[in-house]
């Protein structure tokens, strides 16, 4: 015992230094602005370079969910100068590695180099950032993908398709209710007219964040992105209200059947984040609080609910402090060999009632602070997540600055603030549960633990 | 920890046309190439050591690596999984929770994990003194003295359980475990590396106790490290993490690979929307001579994403896949080559048609001299990013020392990219692949609506059950 003491104080004492010997973050914004922020890392003699839209998932309207994503597919599907496909030749031609993600919060385009060709990459960009030849062929080429895409992630997948049946119940106005990839009949119904005031209203360089990460020289990244997307004009962009959660007045609970082999279950608890939170400390203290019950094997899901009781073959908690509007503290769980779902939900709403009624230990927040500390350090042997942390940051209304204030925020995180948030937030009113029940997957053989998997929790 | 004092290991240029293609496209990347300098000893006790200094960042990773994967179980499916699953659940004095506090505590990452070939111990650490030593020694009393308590032992068979039951719902698991069942039989890469049901059941903590007692073993390891330490710490270290293992020996080497006799079709029933498939054969061994020119021809037909033949012709062309692909999984002996994609069931039939085609017709004509120069150019000008973490290079030096592969495995592997000509290609796929003797596994309700029409889906197929 005395021996960890010593090691956690040497611990905390480090982050100091550390922080000190952070590379450097340069930030400079084109008279079009378009934003560019450069972190230098001269580790190696590559570079990420990510170009970030202020669009997803959660500025879509009814009738047109997925619209962002079947957009980001488009971005590889030809420009005026450039035919389809010729953006992922040009860029694996210079040994790059190139792809896009979609979020609720942003739709992210990215390449990684080595560092002496970044200009092909703001090239490319530049170019359909601007020049997208939208073609209704292609498009429905496109589509097609985008549905197999959503076959494969979603309808075959049953824990992921009852994770999208629980947020379009558990988020009642909010956009977070629908899929990032869209209602399979809303991508039926899409159309490029659709796409195409889509890529209108958002793709403009005002609208955009390039964050590039690696080993190159602010000032020559600069002289760069002013070459190339400097010549694009500014324009207007659709003004927006952030994503808005009302309040939920009482627990909701919704069963999923689907054909599976285990049960699942998910309960969510409505939490703010950074953005929205009247008190910054609280989405820390929420950070910290889903460390405590998932934050590893000494956790407390992992020590007590799969070691000690034995009730769960895997759980685990979330929580995202860096969105645009109000979200969700989740648990999630599948049931041990031999246990119910009532069992583990009864487990899971005991570990909510302790957080709620007693303070953590302190040695159980010395140690979250701890992984907090080093993991800082790890996630510095990744370029492509600093460049991540970076546009995540910007794109939902955030700086990137505030990436470097989170250790100290965690750090600071009292036992007391802990049992406030766990109070304040982890309340039967603003709950959601769900369940999958399984059906059988093969209707001519019973289940075979029939005992296992049909517990109805109602 | 390639910076400027790794400079030594560079590129020599070939001769006469090439020599110009060098000039033009790759001398101004001469020093992109630096490679990590990777330093090698044995341990008294016969580890194989792999090192390189990286002081960058404040960190070490740690893997210790043991020929000790599910190509062990010996019958026991599972077996090599479930070792790596109790491994850190009770060592020494230490119980489960004891040890997961000693890492956390001073923020280390601990991992155990069991492929086919491989079992791996792995530790991340800062490596200020005071937080390392105390990781180290945890991690070592998990090495040298784990406990396999009877109820660690059965908690963990538990979980494997139930994830044998999660696997029965994924189409992809399915897909896959009829596939190495279907190609290698009863050969020891054929069985499931999470075991089934009945494996699991039937494995006993003496079993766990016994494969630990064969197989982690100073002779059957390798220990790759990379991070922030001189050379004497990194010997310290290795002594503090392996110096306790006994000796033992290494294993001797698994059976020889027989290939397919004729062309088969496993046909999967499942409730899914999608079918998905999975094509191929034998492929290589990990010390297959031909090694690179097979590496460069996947690449062109289905291992370069987005721009392969197969996502052209699967994905760009028809629409019919979000993900198509093919690779070669080089093992200690003979590994598979096999094409996979997912598409609705009503379309598997047409897509299993194109991969076929696709093979055929690599394999007879093999790449164009265009295709080959983009793919060399792809994998040489992206040779600095496999590099470019630790992360990365401990996965190389994993490699690198389980296979026995040249240290200088990562300074030539630009300039034997380079050699590989059209003729290579079109000679190794030729020798290695023959596509009217591949396996085709389909997992999907095409397979369901087949047996309930009560016919069989044609010759050679057989229906296997979940």
């Amino acid at each position: 015992m005395m021996l960890r003491r010593i090691a956690l104080i040497a611990l905390l004492g480090l982050a100091a230094p550390l922080s000190a010997t952070t590379p450097s973050v340069h930030e400079h914004t084109l008279d079009n602005g378009l934003k560019v922020i450069v972190k230098e890392d001269h580790r190696a003699p590559v570079v990420v370079s990510q170009v970030w839209y202020k669009v997803g998932s959660s500025y879509e309207h009814n009738g047109i969910t997925g619209v962002s994503h079947v957009l980001e597919h488009m971005m590889f599907q030809g420009t005026k100068t450039h035919p389809p496909g010729e953006f992922s030749r040009i860029i694996a031609s210079h040994g790059g590695r190139e792809n896009a993600f979609t979020s609720r919060d942003y739709t992210a385009y990215f390449q990684q180099l080595e560092k002496d060709r970044l200009e092909v990459s703001f090239e490319l960009e530049a170019d359909r950032m601007r020049n997208l030849a939208l073609n209704d062929e292609f498009f429905q080429k496109e589509r097609r993908v985008v549905m197999e895409e959503r076959r494969l992630r979603t309808e075959d997948n049953p824990q992921a398709l009852t994770a999208e049946r629980f947020n379009a119940v558990a988020y009642l106005t909010s956009p977070y209710r629908n899929p990032v990839i869209g209602w399979m009949e809303d991508l039926q119904r899409l159309t490029l007219q659709d796409l195409q005031s889509w890529y209108e209203s958002w793709y403009a360089p005002n609208n955009a964040t390039l964050v590039v990460v690696g080993d190159v020289r602010p000032d020559e990244v600069f002289a760069l992105a002013q070459k190339h997307f400097g010549v694009l004009e500014r324009r207007p962009v659709p003004a927006v209200a952030p994503p808005l959660e009302v309040e939920q007045r009482g627990l909701a609970r919704l069963t999923v059947k689907v054909p599976a082999e285990l049960p699942y279950l998910i309960m969510g608890y409505k939490t703010p984040v950074l953005k929205t939170a009247g008190e910054t400390w609280e989405p820390y203290a929420l950070e910290v609080l889903a460390g405590i019950l998932d934050g590893g094997a000494s956790a407390r899901f992992a020590r007590e609910l799969v070691r000690g009781q034995q009730v769960a073959a895997g759980a685990g908690a979330g929580y995202n402090l860096y969105a645009r509007g109000d979200g969700l503290f989740t648990l999630s769980g599948t049931p041990a060999q031999g246990r119910t779902m009532e069992e583990l939900e009864q487990a899971l709403r005991e570990q909510v009632r302790r957080v709620r009624e007693e303070p953590v230990t302190a040695a159980e927040l010395e140690r979250v602070k701890a992984q907090v500390v080093a993991g800082n350090v790890y996630e510095r042997d990744s370029l492509f997540y600093q460049a991540m942390q970076i546009g995540i940051l910007e794109t939902v209304g955030l700086d990137w600055r505030v990436a470097d204030e989170y250790v100290d925020r965690v750090k600071a995180v009292t036992a007391e603030q802990v049992q406030q948030v766990a109070r304040k937030y982890l309340k039967d009113e603003s709950l959601t549960v769900a369940v999958l029940d399984p059906l059988p997957l093969d209707p001519n053989k019973p289940r075979p633990m029939p005992n296992n998997g049909g517990d109805h929790v109602r | 920890m390639y910076g400027r004092s790794f400079l030594g290991c560079r590129r020599s240029a070939g001769g006469g046309l090439r020599l110009l293609w060098l000039l033009i496209f790759l001398i101004p990347l001469a020093d992109v190439q630096a490679t990590p300098d990777i330093q090698h000893w044995t341990t008294e006790n016969g580890a194989r050591v792999y090192f390189v200094q990286a002081p960058e960042l404040p960190m070490v990773d740690v893997r210790v690596v043991f020929d000790a994967g599910s190509a062990r179980d010996a019958g026991k499916a599972g077996l090599a999984q479930l070792t790596s699953a109790v491994l850190p659940d009770g060592a020494g004095d230490l119980s489960a929770d004891e040890i997961a506090e000693r890492f956390e505590n001073v923020g280390a990452r601990f991992g155990a994990s069991a492929g086919r070939d491989m079992a791996t111990v792995s530790l991340r650490s800062l490596t200020d003194p005071k937080l390392l030593q105390p990781a180290l020694e945890t991690f070592a009393l998990i090495l040298t003295r784990p406990a396999f308590a009877p109820a660690d032992f059965e908690r963990n068979r538990n979980q494997m359980l139930v994830a044998v039951r999660h696997g029965q719902q994924s189409p992809g698991y399915l897909a896959e475990k009829a596939f190495f069942a279907g190609l290698y039989g009863d050969h020891p890469y054929g069985s499931p590396p999470g075991g089934t049901e009945e494996t699991l059941q039937a494995i006993t903590r003496e079993d766990v106790l016994n494969f630990y007692k064969r197989y982690y073993v100073a002779r059957n390891a390798v220990v790759a490290i990379v991070g922030d330490l001189d050379r004497r710490a990194a010997e310290r270290l290795v002594q503090t993490v392996v110096g306790g293992l006994p000796k033992g020996e290494a294993p001797p080497p698994l059976p020889e690979v027989e290939d397919l006799a004729e062309a088969r079709e496993v046909e999967v029933p499942h409730p899914s929307a999608q079918s998905h498939v999975r094509i191929g054969q034998i492929g290589m061994a990990r010390h297959d001579p031909q090694y690179f020119a097979l590496y460069v021809g996947n690449h062109i037909l289905g291992g370069s994403g987005l721009v392969s033949r197969l996502n052209d012709e699967i994905r760009e062309r028809r629409g019919l896949s979000y993900s198509v692909y093919s690779y070669f999984y080089p093992m200690q002996r003979k590994g598979p080559f096999l094409m996979g994609l997912q598409t609705s069931t009503e379309q598997a039939e047409e897509a299993v048609r194109l991969l076929q085609a696709q093979l055929e017709r690599f394999v007879t004509q093999g790449p164009t001299p265009e295709e080959l120069a983009a793919a060399k150019k792809n994998i040489t000008g992206g040779f600095a990013l496999r590099i470019d973490s630790n992360g990365k290079i401990v996965d190389y030096l994993s490699v690198i020392g389980f296979y026995g592969l040249p240290l200088d495995y990562l300074d030539r592997f630009v300039e034997r990219i380079e050699a590989v000509t059209l003729e290579d290609v079109r000679a190794a796929f030729k020798r290695h692949l023959e596509p009217e003797r591949n396996l085709t596994v389909i997992v999907g309700r095409g397979a369901v609506q087949a047996r309930e029409a009560g016919g069989g889906a044609g010759v050679g197929t057989s229906s296997v059950s979940q």
